[in-house]
């Protein structure tokens, strides 16, 4: 770690992230503003992503109702902009805390069960937050809702320039690589690689492992929060079909692509999966044929994800 | 009870669907010694261990350590008492480094773990007492290397490591040299040895060589009941002992031991 | 309190809780013994609605048809087993997780190419079209009566299967104790198999006699799939017994909710409150359930104890 030779890991890295950032001079170049779009969407997706990553690829904890936080996000921007209350700070922090509390109530039930059970009780949750949403006529219900304007923050800032937009997206995906690189490699850190490990034998250390995953559960639900926020601004519109089970699967899918466990991996499994994406639905109509079966060659041949071939590591052995 | 006790376990039961695998076992360890529990295969002792480390709740019965019930507290909670166990089936984080596995266990005694910013690995504090762990044990120099890949005697070597780093007052190891070769498991009876006194240390074993090389005292445990506890001279000549379990196990010491594998065994029915 | 509509409702909860639970025991069957979790199991419940509308047609008789979908989807899901599923056995959760998703999205596109986006309409025989009378003010619809009627049947069968037969003893043997069937010397591929084969059947028929109601449609088995998981959960994972009760449990409390949850918060709020509230705490009834469940018992009702 003293040399900082530059690997191929490293290159892709560097190379996504300079790529990402010259996006807007991209479009201009071209003229093609639909670039613009896909970018956006794919940061956005980004941060969801990191943070499914951080207890689903640190942690081992796979929860399969990431899904509700963007949702929960991005109501908590329609509703207030609905009620004419434009303040994007107060949507943030809206946002994040009602992210916060939901992830800790669920967390509370969910981290008492193990295996599939955990699986298919983080989805029920977010069922439930789904359906909530489908109830609520005042809001669209079924049929969402659209968002008039965006988040307002300063005079500086007006998402509703879409290089803006861009940019507040790009860096909250900066802050939010670094935010995980910290917690992944500081002390609570450790505890949750380690918990991921060897649970029991975390527990005989001295650890109360139950309150190190819940913590990590918030901290997760919290970022996937703020990227809903961003998600509802971008979109213009709500509806309760973005926290669709299928949404929270896609999520986990992009993560596992890109490489559960590695810091940059979900950037490039979101990527990769929206790039697939736009590329065969322009191709056939039924591309989700190729798609699908894209992803059962991936979980069947494709051990630990772009990351892994990156690095030229194969997943651990042990991860059966 | 004895004054000087450490540890007193009184009057503990636990049983698996009607069958009793502890039996009313009353027992008191003195601070400082070397206690080996020794017994026929589903005598009971894993099941012993495991209570007095939390993972396990017993029946009916307490334990007191230092004079505080222990009996219900959180397996979690015990290692920050002072106490700290090995498991007779390696039990460490396979996916990490060694260092990394000793960092957790250093960790775990340094105050809480609610810390999200600082590098752990860059953490002096952290990383001395670990590698002084790891040379007692004589794995420093597989400090970087993951700990997946390692042999069985090293795993065996590296928990230990991760009990020591805990700087524990009382020590539970299950079968700490099954499985092991001679020579690791003579390096194993070393690190022991130089503990003795500083520590005190419940030593589940089966290798009779071992126990009495090691030993103050010694019980023994058959069908979940205590039968005798003694120093090791009157545990030789117990006839009771001798009938029941040790035998002609007894008579072979000191001259070869036999290296009995416990990975073999076939786990307990359920 | 009008009887007719509470009959009508209860019989509506017992169907939805038939159809579950043909979901559910092929399920919890399939993850009991192989430890594979199946979402494109609901892919095989859209199968046999599709199918079944079309050796409807082709034979110009449901029944026929029906008859003709069963062994359809049996191959079907034989075939899935084979080139996905089994190569899944060896790996977590997670990959179960992805690959079968995977399955839905080739699924719900390869029906699409086949029948196109619209819906299939499967016309009823006159014999099951009409209603029952059982009292001069409640009359019940006679196709439903033969949904519950074929579940029930269907339900005694597999009862009768796994507690009776040497082959339901294999697989309660499995499903209990994964190691116990291979210290049996049983063929456990072949087994693995048929299990999948009865689970895809199961499904497949809870898909066909659904459809005459709903009509076969792209995408129908991806929300009673989540429903069917609730069950199995709830009811203990390898558990029949449990997957009945769970299942039976889950239909009332949904469609019971729906039809009397505004009426009873009524009792004890505004008329306002209770309308705008009640769709959605009866939408979440089961998940709700499921939570307190779990909360109370890890593992579920006849789930395995400990670990
Ligand atoms: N979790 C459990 N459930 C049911 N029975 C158990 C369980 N754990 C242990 N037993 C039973 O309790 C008895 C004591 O087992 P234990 O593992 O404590 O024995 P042991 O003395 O450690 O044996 P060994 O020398 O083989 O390690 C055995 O009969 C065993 O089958
Ligand atoms: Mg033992």
């Amino acid at each position: 770690m003293s040399l900082p030779t530059l690997t191929l890991r490293g290159f892709v890295t560097v190379l996504m992230l300079v790529a990402l950032a010259l996006v807007p001079q991209l479009v201009e170049l071209t003229g093609n503003a639909f670039l613009i779009d896909l970018a956006t969407r794919c940061v956005i997706l980004a941060i969801a992503a990191v943070s499914l990553n951080l207890i689903l690829g640190y942690g081992r904890m796979i929860s399969f109702g990431h899904a509700a936080y963007l949702g929960i996000g991005a109501y908590a921007v329609g509703i207030p902009v609905y009620y004419e209350i434009y303040n994007g700070y107060l949507h943030i922090l809206v946002a994040m805390a009602v992210s916060a509390v939901f992830a800790l109530a669920t967390g509370l039930v969910c981290l008492r069960t193990r295996g599939v059970n955990f699986i298919m009780i983080t989805m029920a949750f977010a069922q439930m937050v789904f359906f909530t949403f489908v109830s609520m006529e005042e809001y669209g219900g079924d049929d969402g809702l659209v968002i008039e304007v965006r988040s307002e923050f300063s005079r500086f800032i007006n998402l509703e320039d879409a290089t803006v937009l861009y940019y507040v997206c790009f860096a909250s995906l900066l802050v939010v690589l670094y935010l995980v690189k910290r917690i992944v490699n500081s002390r609570f850190g450790m505890v949750i690689r380690g918990t991921r490990g060897n649970e029991l034998r975390m527990q005989s250390l001295g650890f109360d492992t139950f309150r190190y995953k819940l913590i990590c559960y918030v901290i997760a639900g919290t970022i996937c929060g703020f990227a809903g926020a961003l998600l509802g601004n971008f979109t213009n519109f709500i509806s309760p079909e973005m926290m669709d089970w299928t949404r929270s699967g896609e999520l986990i899918f992009m993560v596992v692509l890109g490489g559960a466990g590695s810091l940059f991996g979900p950037v490039l499994g979101v990527s990769v999966f929206l790039l697939l994406e736009e590329f065969l639905s322009g191709l056939w109509l039924y591309w989700q044929l190729v798609f699908g079966i894209f992803l059962i060659l991936v979980v069947l041949f494709a051990n630990g994800g772009i990351d892994s071939w990156l690095s030229g590591r194969s997943r651990r052995s042990h991860d059966s | 009870m004895t004054a000087k006790a450490l540890l007193s376990i009184v009057n503990l039961h636990k049983s698996f669907g009607g069958v009793a695998a502890t039996k009313q076992v009353s027992l008191d360890i003195v601070k400082g010694e070397i206690h080996a529990i020794i017994g026929p295969n589903g005598a009971g002792k894993t099941t012993l261990v495991s209570q007095l480390a939390g993972v396990l709740l017993p029946d009916s019965g307490r334990i007191l350590f230092q004079g505080n019930d222990i009996t219900r507290m959180p397996a979690h909670r015990r290692p920050h008492l002072g106490i700290a166990r090995s498991f007779q089936i390696t039990s460490i984080i396979l996916d990490m480094t060694v260092l990394e596995n000793v960092l957790l266990a250093v960790q775990a005694k340094a105050g809480h773990s609610y810390r999200f910013w600082a590098n752990s690995g860059d953490d002096a504090s952290l990383v001395e007492p670990a590698m002084a762990s790891l040379e007692q044990v004589g794995l420093q120099n597989q400090a970087m290397q993951m700990a997946g890949p390692l042999s069985h005697g090293e795993h065996r070597q590296l928990e230990m490591a991760m009990v020591l780093a805990t700087n524990p007052v009382l020590i539970l190891l299950d079968e700490p040299t099954a499985g092991m070769g001679q020579e690791d498991s003579t390096r194993m009876v070393r690190t022991l040895q130089a503990l003795k006194g500083s520590r005190t240390i419940i030593l589940v074993e089966h290798d009779m060589n071992t126990v009495f090389t090691l030993a103050d005292r010694i019980t023994v445990l058959v069908e979940g009941q205590v039968i005798a506890t003694a120093d090791p001279d009157a545990i030789r000549s117990n006839p009771r002992v001798r009938q029941a379990y040790l035998g002609e196990e007894l008579d072979s010491i000191p001259s070869e031991p036999h290296a009995e594998d416990s990975m073999t065994k076939s786990p307990p029915a359920c | 309190m009008d009887w007719t509509l509470l009959t009508v409702q209860f019989l509506n909860g017992l169907q939805l809780g038939i159809l579950l639970f043909l979901l559910a025991s092929g399920l919890t069957l399939i993850f009991g013994i192989m430890d594979v979790v199946n979402l494109a199991h609901g892919s095989l419940y859209m199968a046999g609605a599709f199918l079944c509308a079309t050796f409807t047609q082709w034979f110009d008789s449901f029944f026929l048809g029906l008859l003709a979908a069963l062994p359809a989807v049996a191959i079907i899901g034989l075939l899935v087993e084979r080139i996905v599923i089994r190569r899944l056995y060896q790996r977590d959760h997670l990959d179960h997780v992805l690959a079968t998703f995977g399955l839905i999205l080739a699924f719900d596109a390869l029906t699409q190419m086949i029948w196109g986006p619209d819906g299939q309409v499967i016309p009823l025989p006159a014999w099951l079209d009409g209603q029952v009378m059982l009292t001069a003010d409640i009359v019940l619809p006679t196709y439903r009566l033969a949904i519950i009627t074929t579940g029930l049947l269907v339900a005694v069968g597999l009862f009768v299967l796994v507690t009776q037969t040497r082959l339901g003893m294999r697989i309660r043997a499995g499903a209990t104790n994964r190691t116990m069937i291979s210290a049996l010397g049983i063929n456990i591929g072949m087994l693995f198999s048929i299990v999948f084969g009865i689970g895809a059947v199961l499904a497949g028929l809870a898909g066909m006699m659904i459809a005459p109601i709903t009509e076969a449609s792209i995408g129908m088995g991806n929300q009673i799939i989540i429903v069917a998981f609730v069950v199995i959960v709830i009811g203990g994972i390898g558990s029949i017994k449990g997957a009945f009760i769970a299942a039976i449990l889950v239909g009332l409390i949904d469609t019971m909710g729906r039809s009397y949850l505004d009426a009873l918060f009524k009792l004890f709020m505004s008329v306002q409150n209770a309308e705008t509230s009640a769709p959605a705490i009866s939408a979440m009834l089961i998940y709700i359930l499921m939570a307190v469940i779990l909360a109370v018992r890890p593992t579920g009702l006849f789930g395995p104890r400990g670990h």
